[in-house]
C-alpha cells in the first residue's frame, strides 16, 4: 500500500502561506480548496476536528499495490527521511516563521516574511488570510490621524526588545530581522502607536536596502 | 631494517625464488604501487610479494574498523605513515543509529603511539574523537602532519586547539560536517606564530567567530597554503584580504556572501578574485545574493568544481554565474535553482561529470518548488560526460530515466531520491521499476546505485541480473516481496555493500545471503521483517562474520529492529555498548 500523502497541487506555489498537514483542517468536507490559503471567513463557525489525515485531497483512485513496503506513519516525519545529512539542514533556504495574530480570533496563523519583498506584499497576504478584518494600510493613507473606524485593525510588531511597533518605520529588510511576531490590533487600541509622516512612510519600501 | 626484514622471513632464503629480484629491489618497484586495491593484489601472489608488499605500503586504508584490529594491522605493516578509517554504518548520518555506538578511535592511537610513533597522517570517518583522543595524538606523534575528519563526532574545539597548539609540522586541518561542541573560535589563535607549514585548513562548517586577525596573520605566513574554506562569519570584506594574502589558493570556500559593500570595497574583492588565477574549486557562498555573485566571474574561467550547495540560488543567477564556467567537471547546488536552473547547467557545462542536487526544504511535504524530471533530462542532454548524479526531487517518470541513461551512459553512480516514499511515476502511476531496470541495463560500468520511488522485486530482478559492476546498494521503502533481496544478492556479483531501510524483506532474504556476506564489507537492515531468530541462525553458522542486532524501544521481542552484518577477522567487538546485541 503505498502511503496515502497528498499530491501537491499546481497552483500551490503562491507566497509560502500553504501550511503544513499538521495545521487544523478546517476545510469543508469535499471542499476542493487543497493548496491554497484558507480565507479566516471559511473557518468561523465550523467544528474544530482534531489534525486530521483524512480529509485532505486523497484520490481514492490512486494505485493501492498491494503487500509493498511499510508506508510511512503519514503527515508526520520518518525518521532519517529524506537521507540528508545533518549538517545540510541548517543550511537550506533562508526563512523567518513569525506569528500573526488578530484581535479577536480564536488562534493564530503564521507567514514566512522571508517570501515577501516589501510592506505591500506582506499586507495584501495579511488581508487575504484574514479576509473579514480589514486592515487599514495606513501607508497610503492621506490623512494618517482620521477618527478610527472601530472595525479598521493596524498591523504591529513586536521586535527583538520586545517593543510593540507599528509597521512600516523601518526598511523592509530591517523589519524582517528584528520582528518577531505580528498582531493586527484593533486600531482604537493602537492610537498609541503614532505613525510617522508620509514621507518617511515611502522611504520604507526597501528599494534601498539589499 | 633489512637484517630485522629477513629474520622475520627465514624462509625466503631457502625457497627457490619465484622472482629473479633481489628483495630490495622488489620493495622498491612494489612501493610505487599507490592504490590500496592493487596492494591487495600484489600480496596476493606469493609469499615474497606479500612481504615486499607489507614493508612497502605506508598508507592503509580500513574501510569498517571493526573488521580487523589495530595489533594485527600493526603486525602485518611495520611503516605505515598514513591511515584512513571508516566506523559507524552510512545510515549514522541519517540518525538511524544511537549516540555512544562505537567507533572510538582512541584504542588505535594507543596502538599507534606504539607501534607507528612517526604516524604523519589520519583520515576518519565517522568516527567518535574525543578531545582527549586529540590531545593524545597532538602530543604523542612527533612528526603528525595531516587530519581529516568527516562526520565525525565526539569532540569540541578544544580538542582542535590541542592540535594547533602542538602540531609544529601540521600540512593539513580538514573539519569536515562534524558534529561538534563548538565552544568558541580561540583555537585558530593557538598556532604558534612560527608555524608556516599549513596547506589545508577547512573549518567551513564550525560556527563560532575565530579571531580575523589571527586568520590573516596565520594565511599570510603560510606560503604554501593551497586549500582554504572559512565558516560563515567571515565577511565579504575580510575574505577580501585573505585573497590579498594567498592569491595562490587553488581551492576556496567562502564566508558569508551577503553584506554591503562601497562601491570601493566591490571593485576590490572583484580585483582579488581576479588575482586568483588557480583557483580551481569555490564552495561556501552562504546568503549569496545576485549582487555580489559577479565578483566571482573573474575566477570562474579555471573552475572544474563549484559547489552552491549552502547558496539558495535562483535559476536566473546561476544561468549567468554558469555561462562562465565552461570547465566545470562537478557541481552541487540547491533545488532552489528549479528546473530552468538545470537547463542551463545543460547549456553551459558541457564537460560536467557530477551533479548533486540537494533539497533545500526536505521536509515540506507539499512544496511545489524543487526540481523535476524535466530538469535532469535538460542536463544528459548537455552534459554526455555525466557519470556521477545525487538527486532529489519530488517526481520522476520511467520515460524520463530510461531518457535519461540513454544519453549519458557511463553512469557510475546513480542516486535518485524521490522523497516521497513510495512515489510513483508521476505520469502513470505504474511503479518505478522500468526506469531502475533502464539504468542497470544501459549503465554497464555503474558501480553505486540508489533507488526510491514506488518499485516492486522488479527492480531487484533488473538489478540482480543487469549490475554486474555493482558495489553499493541503497534501498529504502522498496520491493515487494524476499524475492527481491535474493535476486540481489545471488545477481551481483562484486556487491561490498548493502544498506537497507523500511522494506518487506525477511528471513529467508537475510539467510540467503549466507555465503556471500563474507565477500562484502557489509549489510545493514532496518524496520525490515527480519527476526531475532534468523540473526542467531546467520550468526551461528557464519563464525567469521559479526551479526550484531539494535532492539527499538517499543518492538517486541522476536523482532530484529536494526540488523549490522560484517565480516571481521578481529572477532566480536569489545566494546559494545548494552544496546547492541552481538549474536
Amino acid at each position: 500500500m503505498s502511503p496515502q500523502l497528498p499530491k501537491p497541487s499546481p497552483e500551490s506555489s503562491s507566497a509560502g502561506l500553504y501550511f503544513n498537514d499538521t495545521e487544523l483542517t478546517l476545510g469543508l468536507p469535499g471542499a476542493t480548496k487543497s493548496g491554497t490559503k484558507r480565507g479566516f471567513s471559511d473557518t468561523v463557525g465550523l467544528n474544530l476536528r482534531g489534525p486530521c489525515n483524512t480529509d485532505h485531497a486523497s484520490n481514492p483512485s490512486e494505485n493501492d499495490v498491494s503487500g509493498d513496503s511499510k508506508p510511512p506513519p503519514a503527515k508526520t516525519q520518518i525518521v532519517g527521511w529524506p537521507p540528508v545529512k545533518a549538517s545540510r539542514k541548517n543550511v537550506a533556504k533562508i526563512s523567518k516563521y513569525v506569528k500573526v495574530a488578530v484581535d479577536g480570533a480564536p488562534y493564530l496563523r503564521k507567514v514566512d516574511l522571508e517570501m515577501y519583498g516589501s510592506y505591500q506584499q506582506l499586507l495584501g497576504s495579511l488581508e487575504d488570510m484574514f479576509s473579514c478584518f480589514p486592515i487599514r494600510n495606513y501607508l497610503n493613507e492621506r490623512k494618517l490621524m482620521d477618527p478610527v473606524k472601530g472595525s479598521d485593525y493596524m498591523p504591529t510588531y513586536e521586535d527583538r526588545d520586545g517593543d510593540w511597533m507599528l509597521v512600516g518605520d523601518v526598511p523592509w529588510k530591517m523589519f524582517v530581522e528584528s520582528c518577531k511576531r505580528l498582531r493586527l490590533m484593533k486600531s482604537i487600541e493602537a492610537i498609541g502607536l503614532a505613525p510617522r509622516e508620509s514621507q518617511k512612510c515611502t522611504s520604507t519600501s526597501g528599494s534601498k536596502s539589499l | 631494517m633489512d637484517s630485522k626484514r629477513k629474520k622475520d622471513s627465514p624462509e625466503s632464503n631457502e625457497l627457490t625464488r619465484s622472482s629473479p629480484f633481489p628483495d630490495e629491489v622488489l620493495e622498491r618497484v612494489l612501493g610505487l604501487v599507490k592504490s590500496h586495491k592493487d596492494r591487495s593484489s600484489v600480496s596476493l601472489v606469493c609469499k615474497d610479494w606479500y612481504n615486499a608488499e607489507r614493508w612497502s605500503r605506508t598508507h592503509v586504508f580500513i574501510g569498517n574498523c571493526y573488521s580487523v584490529s589495530p595489533e594485527i594491522v600493526a603486525r602485518r605493516f611495520p611503516n605505515i605513515r598514513s591511515v584512513t578509517l571508516k566506523g559507524k554504518p552510512r545510515f549514522s548520518d541519517f540518525n538511524l543509529v544511537p549516540l555512544n555506538w562505537g567507533a572510538d578511535i582512541h584504542a588505535w592511537l594507543v596502538v599507534f603511539a606504539s607501534k607507528y610513533p612517526l604516524l604523519e597522517e589520519l583520515r576518519l570517518k565517522r568516527m567518535t574523537v574525543t578531545d582527549e583522543s586529540l590531545e593524545f595524538l597532538a602530543t604523542t606523534f612527533t612528526n603528525f602532519k595531516a587530519l581529516s575528519l568527516l562526520s565525525c563526532d565526539g569532540f569540541s574545539t578544544d580538542g582542535l586547539a590541542a592540535i594547533a597548539t602542538h602540531c609544529k609540522n601540521m600540512t593539513e586541518l580538514d573539519i569536515q560536517e562534524n558534529g561538534i561542541d563548538d565552544l568558541g573560535g580561540g583555537w585558530l589563535s593557538c598556532f604558534p606564530e612560527n608555524f608556516t607549514s599549513l596547506e589545508v585548513l577547512n573549518f567551513a562548517n564550525l560556527s563560532s567567530d575565530v579571531s580575523f586577525d589571527a586568520l590573516e596573520k596565520l594565511v599570510s605566513r603560510c606560503r604554501s597554503l593551497k586549500f582554504l574554506k572559512v565558516n560563515k562569519n567571515i565577511t565579504l570584506e575580510q575574505l577580501q584580504r585573505l585573497l590579498e594574502c594567498a592569491p595562490q589558493l587553488t581551492e576556496l570556500g567562502t564566508g558569508s556572501f551577503h553584506q554591503e559593500l562601497t562601491t570601493r570595497q566591490y571593485a576590490e574583492l572583484e580585483s582579488a578574485f581576479n588575482n586568483c588565477k588557480n583557483l580551481n574549486t569555490l564552495s561556501g557562498l552562504w546568503e549569496a545574493t545576485p549582487l555580489y555573485l559577479p565578483v566571482l566571474y573573474p575566477a570562474c574561467m579555471n573552475l572544474t568544481f563549484l559547489n552552491l550547495s549552502d547558496a539558495a540560488l535562483q535559476s536566473g543567477e546561476l544561468a549567468k554565474l554558469l555561462a562562465r564556467c565552461p570547465n566545470l567537471q562537478r557541481l552541487w547546488v540547491l533545488d532552489t535553482v528549479e528546473d530552468k536552473g538545470l537547463e542551463a547547467v545543460g547549456l553551459s557545462c558541457p564537460l560536467l561529470e557530477e551533479l548533486r542536487v540537494f533539497p533545500a526544504d526536505p521536509y515540506e511535504q507539499d512544496v511545489v518548488h524543487g526540481v523535476t524530471e524535466m530538469g535532469f533530462v535538460a542536463v544528459s542532454y548537455g552534459c554526455p560526460r555525466l557519470h556521477y548524479v545525487l538527486y532529489f526531487c519530488r517526481q520522476m517518470t520511467n520515460a524520463a530515466v530510461a531518457t535519461i541513461v540513454k544519453n549519458c551512459p557511463d553512469f557510475t553512480h546513480f542516486r535518485l531520491c524521490v522523497m516521497n516514499p513510495g512515489e510513483p511515476d508521476y505520469l502513470t502511476d505504474e511503479p518505478m521499476d522500468e526506469a531502475f531496470g533502464a539504468v542497470v541495463k544501459n549503465c554497464t560500468k555503474l558501480q553505486r546505485l540508489a533507488v526510491s520511488g514506488l518499485l516492486t522485486d522488479l527492480t531487484f530482478e533488473y538489478i540482480g541480473k543487469y549490475a554486474k559492476n555493482l558495489e553499493t546498494l541503497s534501498v529504502a521503502f522498496a520491493g515487494s516481496s524476499d524475492w527481491g533481496m535474493q535476486c540481489v544478492l545471488s545477481g551481483c556479483s562484486k556487491l561490498r555493500k548493502l544498506e537497507i531501510r523500511d522494506c518487506p524483506f525477511g528471513n529467508e532474504a537475510l539467510l540467503s545471503g549466507l555465503e556471500k556476506y563474507e565477500s562484502m564489507r557489509s549489510l545493514w537492515m532496518s524496520a525490515c521483517n527480519v527476526t531475532m531468530n534468523a540473526c542467531r541462525r546467520l550468526a551461528k553458522q557464519m563464525p567469521r562474520l559479526n551479526v550484531e542486532v539494535m532492539k527499538d524501544e517499543e518492538s517486541d521481542d522476536s523482532q530484529a529492529d536494526k540488523v549490522y552484518v560484517y565480516r571481521s577477522v578481529a572477532g566480536p567487538r569489545r566494546d559494545a555498548p548494552p544496546f547492541v546485541l552481538t549474536l
